[in-house]
């Protein structure tokens, strides 16, 4: 628990620095890095000969959760796409001693500033779900929101140091664009017309993220040579982590291991704390915004 | 004061001070004054830390607002910005309807400005540039083209799917509904305008179909609009439509029930035409918090009373709107959540499951002498009322209270009721004879204004026959036969008129045929 704690701890400082520097007052819409962060050297392009890749699996023990079927009755436009059998809950997709689903990404280590990939990401609302039900997206970076079903979506985000947005999304084909300025892990999405659908979304400062597939195997490339310390995330049973030193070119397999003893406590970081601003503090303590997640796809 | 204490006042004066230096000045705006107006009136909700966690917040939904997180309901920016200090400006002056936030028009202007810079203090948020409201246009006008296409894009934007069909915030998607910390929110009512948490006038309706309400399940249409979904034209008409589905205004409260006699034959039902011939009355309902347990955040907001009497029966029709016909299985886990968020502070817990909807009518046990009337909350042991009681599952009995829900059964019940739920409004017609014979209920009598109180529940919300919506004593009165002369001055003077009335046109016509023989003869 001390170990939690000080974890929480580091994290508020971390989220206090972010707030310093951090944030250009424009609007949340498409935009690029606020420019008050330039004092952080860009970090040097990586030599493709020496570029190292971490990769592995995320393996799980123990009893999932079982999934449920979703009750799509009252959304007919949706529950006809499932002809091969009902939706299912997937807040756990574990099969064969594998996870799905962990939001894997580099969290100490890196050094610099990264270009913002000018590649959109992604998030479709296709038979009432979303799709990937997680995501990683670089802060600045284009978060396109697509609807494919022929009815009312709302994207409601739910950012803690970013600012949040509530958009509806009322017709087949729509596309909405966003971005984030602040790197936070991770920010809960949801629609609220259909209370089952949810969705993750890890907003980080560099391009190194990656989340775990059916078979559970992730990687993350190409990086810098150098030490870092790798964490997973999963909605259910929280976070895990390690460190990892790969060398020039090198390959370094790593594993990590979620089991089902672990739903019951782990905290899942939705968001980063949000402190009250520096000139009120020394008259309060926060407790944090550890929350459990729980009821969701 | 202890000397902790006084050091931590010394040090939040301190940083006050650091705060006037490091924001004030330039606006006029003085940060320790608005500090000392945050201590006195806000604090109790907001919380010190403006964390909308101060000890009375746990009984509200909505919530505080939580001023660290900054996440504005009511802006005219675009969702996901900050709001202008003209935004926090004006829900500083109206209060938020629909919530607890009252209006602060106490404070003066200069104390207004100064909480208003206190409360963007506390968060790092606006430390950014600042908000810019989005650009609105003016409202092209209404109609009855604007209603019918307004209608129509209500339906195509799917609002019925929180909103309901007919707007009273029982839409399909209303069960499962959270804010932003994950607590109930209902889908507000289209139907009562007044309880519009921005205001209830058109542009206002169409200023937040543009910024969405942040921190709630309601969207901004905003990249609708710019996809071409919808055009402005069509949410100006979704505005004047959505205010059209209440009345103008917020409905004027009268003390005074008016029972008309009628001639003919009572209401048969709730459902019978009849009832369109009697005037409303709107009795307003506020939460019983006064005895444990207690309900500050009720579902039912509101009451229509109407009522006839035919001079041996009395009959009343109760209207109020309800999102859920109670017991609703689609509605358990909502009731859960309720019974978790609002009642976790040392009030009784809500364990049963399934619970009816409920209303009350209360009456003292006989016609008052003087001005004495029984405790508004049912009476006590001394002094009991009589309650015309209903509820979902069991129907309608007439039963004596000595209290709040210390119900007694009368030795006859000679109350029916009939009640019909639909699209999220109960309709319930209660009818008894003026005068039952016994002694141990009120009989009526005509000409005399007699106290009537209402009470109404909502099981699905976790209420029940303490915990609900209570209003104070009114009056009704039963309208004395009118004398049969009456009804023969209208008749005579009808007939009168009618005579004279020919006669003038007899002689107008005999003057005409004489100039038109005159003109004839020329």
């Amino acid at each position: 628990m001390e170990a939690k704690h000080l974890e929480r701890g580091l994290a508020a400082v971390a989220a206090v620095a972010l707030f310093a520097c951090g944030g250009d007052g424009d609007g949340d819409r498409t935009e690029s890095r606020p420019g008050g962060e330039a004092e952080l050297a860009p970090a040097p392009v990586v030599d493709p000969a020496v570029a190292a890749t971490i990769r592995g699996v995320v393996a799980f023990e123990g009893e999932a959760l079982v999934a449920v079927e979703i009750d799509m009755s009252e959304e007919p436009a949706c529950a006809e796409k499932y002809t091969a059998g009902p939706p299912m809950t997937h807040d756990v997709v574990a099969e064969n001693g594998r996870l799905a689903n962990v939001f894997v990404y580099v969290k100490e280590g890196l050094e610099g500033t990264f270009p913002v990939p000018a590649d959109p990401v992604v998030l479709d609302q296709d038979g009432c779900r979303y799709h990937p039900h997680v995501l990683g997206i670089q802060v600045g970076q284009t978060l396109l929101v697509r609807n494919s079903d022929p009815t009312l979506h709302n994207i409601n985000a739910q950012p803690s140091v970013n600012r949040g947005f509530n958009i509806s999304q009322p017709q087949a084909g729509m596309e909405s664009r966003r971005d984030f300025r602040r790197p936070e892990v991770m920010i809960p999405v949801k629609c609220d017309v259909h209370g089952w659908m949810g969705s993750y979304i890890g907003v980080l400062d560099h391009p190194y993220h990656s989340v775990s597939a059916a078979d559970g195997s992730f990687s993350l490339s190409p990086l810098p040579p150098g030490t870092y310390v790798i964490e997973g995330w999963h909605e259910v049973y929280g976070t895990a982590k390690q460190e990892v030193t790969v060398g020039d070119g090198e390959t370094a397999e790593i594993s990590f291991t979620f089991s089902a003893d672990m739903a019951a406590d782990a905290i899942v970081p939705l968001g980063e704390p949000v402190e009250l601003h520096a000139d009120h503090q020394g008259t309060a303590v926060y407790a944090g915004n550890g929350i459990r997640a729980a009821g969701r796809e | 004061m202890s000397p902790g204490g006084r050091v931590r006042a010394m040090l939040t004066a301190a940083t006050a001070t650091s705060l006037v230096a490091a924001t004030g000045g330039a606006s006029g705006q003085d940060l320790e004054r608005g500090r000392a107006v945050y201590e006195k009136w806000c604090v109790e909700c907001h919380g010190s830390d403006g964390r909308g966690d101060g000890p009375a917040a746990t009984y509200m939904l909505p919530r505080p607002r939580d001023f660290v997180q900054a996440r504005y309901q009511i802006r005219t920016t675009a969702s996901g910005e900050l709001p202008t200090d003209d935004d926090i400006s004006r829900v500083l002056l109206r209060g938020m309807p629909g919530t607890t936030m009252p209006a602060w028009d106490n404070l003066d202007e200069k104390e207004r400005a100064d909480v208003l810079a206190y409360v963007k203090s506390f968060s790092a948020f606006f430390e950014d540039a600042p908000p810019e409201p989005m650009a609105f246009t003016g409202d092209p006008g209404g109609g009855a083209a604007a209603l019918s296409a307004g209608s129509e894009v209500y339906d195509k934007l799917e609002c019925w799917k929180c909103h309901g069909a007919s707007g009273r915030g029982n839409g399909q998607s209303t069960p499962t509904l959270e804010d932003w910390r994950k607590l109930p929110i209902r889908a507000t009512d289209l139907t009562e305008p007044w309880v519009f948490n921005g205001g209830m006038g058109v542009e206002a309706i169409h200023t937040r179909f543009l910024t969405g309400l942040d921190g709630t399940p309601m969207p901004a249409y905003s990249d609708a609009l710019e996809s071409g979904i919808v055009s402005d034209r069509d949410l100006w008409d979704l505005a004047h439509y959505v205010h059209s589905l209440g009345p103008g205004k917020e409905p004027t409260v009268r003390e005074l029930i008016e029972a008309v006699r009628v001639a003919g034959v009572l209401p048969k039902g709730p459902g019978d035409g009849g009832w369109a011939e009697a005037e409303a009355f709107y009795v307003p309902l506020v939460g019983q918090v006064v005895l444990k347990p207690r309900q500050f955040s009720p579902t039912v907001d509101g009451v229509w009373v109407r009522a006839f009497h035919d001079g041996s029966e009395l009959a009343m029709l109760l209207t109020w709107n309800d999102p859920s016909r109670s017991p609703d299985p689609d509605w358990d886990e909502w009731q859960a959540r309720l019974a978790a968020s609002l009642y976790a502070d040392g009030e009784e817990p809500v364990t049963e499951r399934r619970l009816s909807d409920g209303f009350v009518v209360q009456f003292p046990p006989g016609i008052p002498e003087g001005t004495e009337r029984p405790y508004f909350l049912m009476g006590n042991a001394r002094h009991p009322v009589i309650v015309w009681n209903w509820e979902s599952q069991t129907g309608a009995s007439e039963l004596r209270a000595r209290g709040l829900g210390a119900m007694e059964a009368l030795e006859a019940n000679h109350l029916r009721g009939v009640a019909s739920y639909d699209d999220g409004q109960w309709r319930l017609q209660l009818r008894r004879a003026l005068d039952t014979g016994g002694t141990e209920t009120l009989a009526f009598r005509e000409g005399t204004p007699i106290p009537v109180a209402f009470f109404a529940w909502d099981g699905s919300s976790a209420e029940d026959v303490r915990r609900g919506s209570v209003s104070g004593w009114y009056f009704i009165h039963l309208a004395e036969p009118t004398s049969p002369m009456a009804y023969a001055a209208p008749l005579i003077a009808a007939l009168v008129t009618g005579a004279l009335g020919l006669l003038v046109v007899a002689r107008a016509q005999k003057r005409e045929l004489s100039r038109a023989d005159a003109v004839a003869q020329a």
